[in-house]
């Protein structure tokens, strides 16, 4: 079933401007929040309710913060990630442009939360549009007292500015984000010390994805119970899902976590286009493990069962490809994609990346060899968890699960080009 | 003529550098802020960011040649940039750059010799629902066709 929450404004027209969101309770809890609850227990109550990160790892929100050192003589920064750069992602985009006020109503709790008085969405540079309907409803924001030294008169100190990214997936791993906002070539920093102590001009802090924190305003509203109720145990709450590809009706859909994954493409995404039928699917962005047509049947959406498939929820990013799609051109696909996005910083990842771009390549063009397979496998065990930053493994998660689950339709592209090259030989007659 | 700002574009900088606690940080603003100018960076401009920003030339260079939107060489009227990700090649953009090389002679990394229009392919543009992707300067243009891009095309000078 789908439900309304982060997307609760979607179809109202134009909820960007900030008249139409307060004629809709748009800012309603606000001030009595900031006035009547202490930070510590806004951070309880999400702690409680089990909102997971929506960029993509789904580590608890509530508990993110919680990582904050408890006494600091710096000043805490909010970074809202709004990069939305893992292929397949268009959620944020929706948001940002559709419902603005939103995501600053939740950067407000936020901050307050974690006692941030500045913040900065880090926005993708592409989007042009996205960044300048943020600053519009920003200025409106503290045209409106909404923003600013004191909060509709609380008291409280909120300032946020947007940062436009310029070309670079790899800043949406949260401290190439950070380098990028400081102004240098966005490559990821070593862990530990976490942003939650060492981030941003090295002060403490958080950074969260634009729909997680534009699930703030309603979950403070209706209660930690009321968001849990929804969606399973592990995974509380509902949650974006972009579908994309061989459907009908791709688009961004919110439904409960746990919603089977065949309900999100045959009722919501209007099934497989006419005449063809499900092969394959990527159910949380590119980099993460796909699902054979019989996976899909069985396959929930939400943190756990993903994870027990082997694969994740990542970003909700659902990819779908029909009978039509040839899986070795797919992954060599997204093995380009990673290949050029690779920071250069470690090695296995730098070089493995484009190696499996090029293996793949030549497989494509009729020069596979039959050890390619086990070699393209190995070059994955050579760069998973050996580099700075989830990268490397990004690039991973879709080759080795392409080839070895579909293994046999590499192994006929091989056979296929090695039998062309015999004919050819034999009748230069020569030997192969 | 030497790059240099105009002092409108300077009161926008210092705006800029006011929205963060260090100068550094108004670097990639200011590189969009030529480039939108500009079409591109070219290094007479990158000096003028080092020197407004009192950074380090090498400084400049290394960030504006790690970003891919920062075109480093000059650009067409209008900068073709077709997404050749998962869903937008699944649904058709390698037919888009085929119908381009057809039509107007143009590959990726070209510009044509009228300087009309710069082709090149992108990753991920974040709007796969709207696949095939094509984005033209700043603006997104969804469910692209070789009769739709016709449409759009023939309209830019």
């Amino acid at each position: 079933m789908s439900e309304k929450i982060v997307f609760k404004y979607i179809d109202i027209p134009a909820a960007d401007k900030l008249s139409v969101y307060r004629e809709h309770d748009g800012y309603g809890n606000l001030k009595q929040l900031l006035t009547t609850m202490q930070p510590s227990q806004v951070t309880e109550i999400v702690k409680d309710s089990g909102l997971r990160g929506r960029g993509g790892a789904g580590f608890p929100a509530g508990v993110k913060w919680g990582f904050l050192p408890p006494q600091s003589d710096k000043p805490v920064y909010l970074v809202c990630n709004a990069d939305e750069g893992e292929p397949g992602t268009f959620k944020d985009r929706e948001i940002i442009e559709k419902s603005p006020h939103q995501l600053l109503e939740g950067m407000i709790i936020a901050c307050y939360a974690i006692g941030a008085t500045r913040a900065y969405i880090y926005i993708r540079g592409e989007f042009v549009k996205g960044a300048h309907i943020l600053e519009t409803a920003i200025r409106e924001a503290r045209e409106a007292g909404i923003l600013g030294k004191d909060v509709l008169g609380t008291g409280v100190e909120v300032d946020i500015n947007v940062h436009r990214g310029a070309g670079a997936y790899v800043c949406g791993e949260e401290t190439a984000l950070l380098e990028s906002i400081e102004g240098k070539r966005g490559q990821p920093r070593l862990k530990p010390p976490f942003p939650a102590v060492v981030g941003l001009y090295d002060c403490p802090t958080i950074i969260n994805n634009v729909e997680t924190l534009t699930s703030l305003p309603d979950i403070l509203a209706n209660g930690a119970e009321w968001y849990r109720q929804l969606g399973t145990e592990k995974s509380a709450g509902s949650k974006l899902f972009s579908i994309s590809g061989h459907v009908r009706r791709p688009g961004v859909y919110e439904l409960k976590l746990g919603t089977p994954l065949m309900e999100l493409i045959d009722v919501h995404a209007g099934g497989i286009r006419e005449g063809h039928t499900l092969k394959a699917c990527i159910p949380g962005g590119s980099s993460v493990p796909i699902l054979t047509a019989t996976e899909c049947e069985t396959a929930r959406l939400d943190y756990e069962s993903l994870e027990e498939q082997g694969t994740m929820l990542g970003s909700g990013a659902v990819i779908v490809m029909d009978d039509s799609a040839s899986i070795p051109h797919t992954t060599s696909i997204l093995a380009d994609f990673y290949a050029h996005e690779s920071c250069g910083q470690c090695t296995p990842c730098r070089e493995g990346t484009r190696w499996m771009a090029q293996i793949l390549h030549r497989i494509l063009a009729g020069g596979g060899k039959p050890e390619d397979l086990d070699l393209l496998l190995d070059i994955c065990d050579n760069i998973s968890l050996k580099t700075v930053c989830p990268l490397g493994d990004a690039a991973v998660g879709p080759v080795q699960s392409a080839v070895t689950k579909f293994r046999s339709e590499f192994e006929a592209l091989i056979a296929s080009s090695g039998a062309s090259r015999s004919v050819a030989a034999t009748k230069s007659g020569s030997e192969v | 003529m030497p790059f240099a700002f105009t002092s409108e574009e300077r009161s926008e900088i210092d705006e800029l550098i006011g929205r963060y606690p260090d100068r550094q940080s108004a670097l990639l603003p200011v590189l969009h802020l030529v480039q939108r100018r500009e079409g591109w960076l070219e290094r007479d401009a990158l000096r003028a960011v080092a020197e407004v920003l009192e950074l380090p030339l090498l400084h400049v260079e290394d960030v504006a040649t790690f970003y891919t939107m920062y075109n480093l060489h000059p650009v067409g009227r209008h900068h073709i940039q077709i997404c050749k990700n998962l869903s937008c090649s699944l649904l058709g953009s390698a037919e888009l750059l085929q119908w381009l090389k057809d039509k107007y002679s143009l590959t990726p990394g070209q510009t044509d010799s009228d300087g009309r229009f710069t082709l090149t392919t992108v990753e991920c543009l974040g709007a796969c629902g709207d696949a095939p992707v094509v984005q033209i300067n700043d603006e997104y243009h969804a469910n692209c066709t070789p009769e739709r891009l016709e449409q759009i095309l023939a309209k830019l000078e």
